[in-house]
């Protein structure tokens, strides 16, 4: 049985599509078959981070209206054979994606992968409730300001209450904090929320820190997923978010300003 | 082809079945004495003519028969409409009662013991319109009635469960756009957001920061109390008298506090 995780956000533009094919990629290489599925219909652009734009033929939305298979669909990654991506159309309409569809789809998948990443698109309308419904695990994207945190508030409302696991009573949706495009010299002159202040709002596990870093247009840019860049202080950060929700204890990095190693215990408060 | 036919073929249905949970106030009698019944209603119309108004109602006659007094349903139905109510059922009712209810259409037996329809207070206001908007999920938890307070004359509307009310408790967090509704006391022991809405007709308890709006006694019990670990509130209300964040002096803010009302005024003390 996979283990399904949605990446959401809320808002728009804080990293969903970055997070999701670094932590995709992070997932594979640690010997984990791994899916990633674009939710975003329409905007289709997981398949450019991941660099395989130009090998799309069939997409999501085929394979839910059953014009193609999965194994028609679904995209080896070029730099790992346990990764795949699952495309999204760019020409379809949002109302393509049904709710029996994407579960459909998410079953088949969870016999054959270990994990499935889904990269949820922005907003809080259907295409973001289909991406988090059969969720078991959420990475939840939000940068250091008031309106993405608020944005996240209101994401882990709804998966509290209108995802599957809620639905059934179930074990909630675990829910982790990733804050991302974190700068923490624009934190020093109180441009940005620091850490602390986006842990008092949310009260998460904070699954990891990723510093706002040039490296990740760069690797955007050549279509590699950012956690490849070893050098790269994001892929070092993705690559830590990776070994964290594997269950490594890693202490956190990236919080201060090159200077001082800022150790202190993190996570949700109890 | 006309053009209305053609509306109509090209429409794939013409209606849709819903199921829903309906809520309407439960008229209880207990004397037969039409003139007097129309009396107390007016007077109640005349305090909360909002909360009346239009009101759909179902009519209890088991006081009644209880105590061997016969009354017409076509004659009740009739002063109901003349007042401005809209009888909807009738249960309770003899096999004559339940005859001249179904010449009026009007559905028997409604609104069976354990259906969550509540008895209206006749002291209540609908101040808070939104508390009728609640989130389904919350909705169905809570099933206990309205407290009523007793009234002079011969209508009492109090409610046929009488069941207490019980207080409802949350675990988790209530996050920006939650909304969530008690019927009797609220305990809340995460956070509450910004942008998440609690209600309460009893008191509410939020063992954590406070950061959303809180709303106690919104069916108008004034004796309604908020406490609250850490007040950064949007909003605090009882009974329908608030406050706004603008309004929260730096002293109680962030601090452990209760909230109540003194003469219509929020008095906000510092729990010491
Ligand atoms: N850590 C980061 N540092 C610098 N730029 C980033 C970082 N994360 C994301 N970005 C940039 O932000 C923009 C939006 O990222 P994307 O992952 O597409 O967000 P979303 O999927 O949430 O809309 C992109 O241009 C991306 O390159
Ligand atoms: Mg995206």
């Amino acid at each position: 049985m996979a283990r399904i995780i949605v990446v959401t956000s809320g808002k728009g533009g804080v990293g969903k599509t970055t997070t999701s094919a670094a932590i995709a990629m992070g997932l594979a290489k640690r010997g984990h078959k791994t899916a990633v599925i674009d939710f975003d219909v329409g905007l289709r652009n997981l398949d450019l981070i991941m660099g395989c734009e130009r090998r799309v033929v069939y997409d999501f939305v085929n394979v839910i209206n059953g014009e193609a298979s999965l194994n028609q669909a679904l995209i080896r990654d070029k730099n790992c054979n346990l990764l795949y991506i699952l495309p999204a159309s760019q020409t379809r309409d949002k109302d393509a994606l049904t709710l029996e569809g994407v579960g459909r789809i998410l079953e088949e998948l969870s016999k054959d992968f270990q994990y499935i990443v889904c990269d949820s698109p922005a907003g809080i309308e259907k295409g973001a409730y289909l991406a988090l419904y059969y969720a078991d695990d959420a990475f939840v994207v939000t940068n250091p300001e008031v309106s993405s945190v608020r944005d996240s508030d209101r994401m882990l409302g709804i998966l509290a209450s209108k995802s599957r696991r809620a639905e059934r009573n179930e074990e909630p949706v675990k829910e982790y904090l990733l804050l991302t495009r974190y700068d923490p010299s624009r934190v020093k002159s109180g441009e940005m929320l620091g850490l602390d202040d986006v842990q008092d709002i949310l009260s998460l596990q904070l699954l990891g820190i990723i510093p706002e870093s040039k490296s990740v247009l760069t690797a955007s840019n050549s279509g590699i997923p950012v956690i490849l860049d070893e050098k790269s202080e994001a892929g070092q950060a993705y690559e830590d978010v990776v070994a964290r929700y594997l269950g490594e204890d890693r202490p956190h990095r990236f919080i201060e300003d090159k200077k001082g190693f800022f150790r202190k215990l993190f996570g949700g408060k109890s | 082809m006309s053009t209305a036919s053609q509306k109509m073929t090209t429409s794939s249905s013409v209606l849709e079945f819903k199921s829903s949970t309906f809520f309407s106030p439960i008229l209880i009698l207990y004397s037969n004495d039409l003139a007097a019944i129309e009396q107390s209603l007016q007077d109640k119309i005349n305090r909360a003519p909002d909360f009346f108004r239009n009101s759909p109602l179902i009519i209890d006659l088991r006081e009644l028969n209880k105590s061997g007094l016969d009354i017409s349903v076509i004659e009740v139905t009739g002063m109901l409409r003349k007042i401005g109510m809209f009888p909807i059922g009738v249960r309770g009712g003899n096999e004559q009662q339940n005859k001249q209810a179904h010449k009026l259409s009007i559905p028997v037996d409604a609104g069976r013991e354990n259906d969550s329809v509540i008895a209206a207070s006749i002291t209540a206001s609908r101040k808070e319109s939104g508390a009728r908007a609640l989130e389904q999920r919350f909705a169905e938890q809570s099933e206990s009635s309205n407290p009523s307070s007793p009234s002079a004359g011969h209508v009492e509307p109090v409610s046929t469960l009488a069941e207490p009310i019980r207080s409802m408790l949350i675990t988790q967090p209530v996050r920006s756009g939650q909304r969530i509704y008690a019927r009797g006391d609220l305990i809340v022991m995460s956070q509450v957001s910004a942008g998440a809405e609690i209600m309460a007709e009893g008191n509410i308890h939020v063992y954590n920061t406070l950061r959303g709006r809180a709303l106690a006694g919104v069916q108008g019990n004034t004796a309604a109390r908020i406490f609250c670990m850490d007040l950064q509130a949007e909003l605090i209300s009882i009974s329908g008298d608030y406050k706004t964040s603008e309004h929260l002096t730096e002293q109680t803010q962030k601090k452990p506090v209760q909230v109540y009302l003194q003469d219509h005024a929020l008095i906000i003390k510092e729990i010491a």
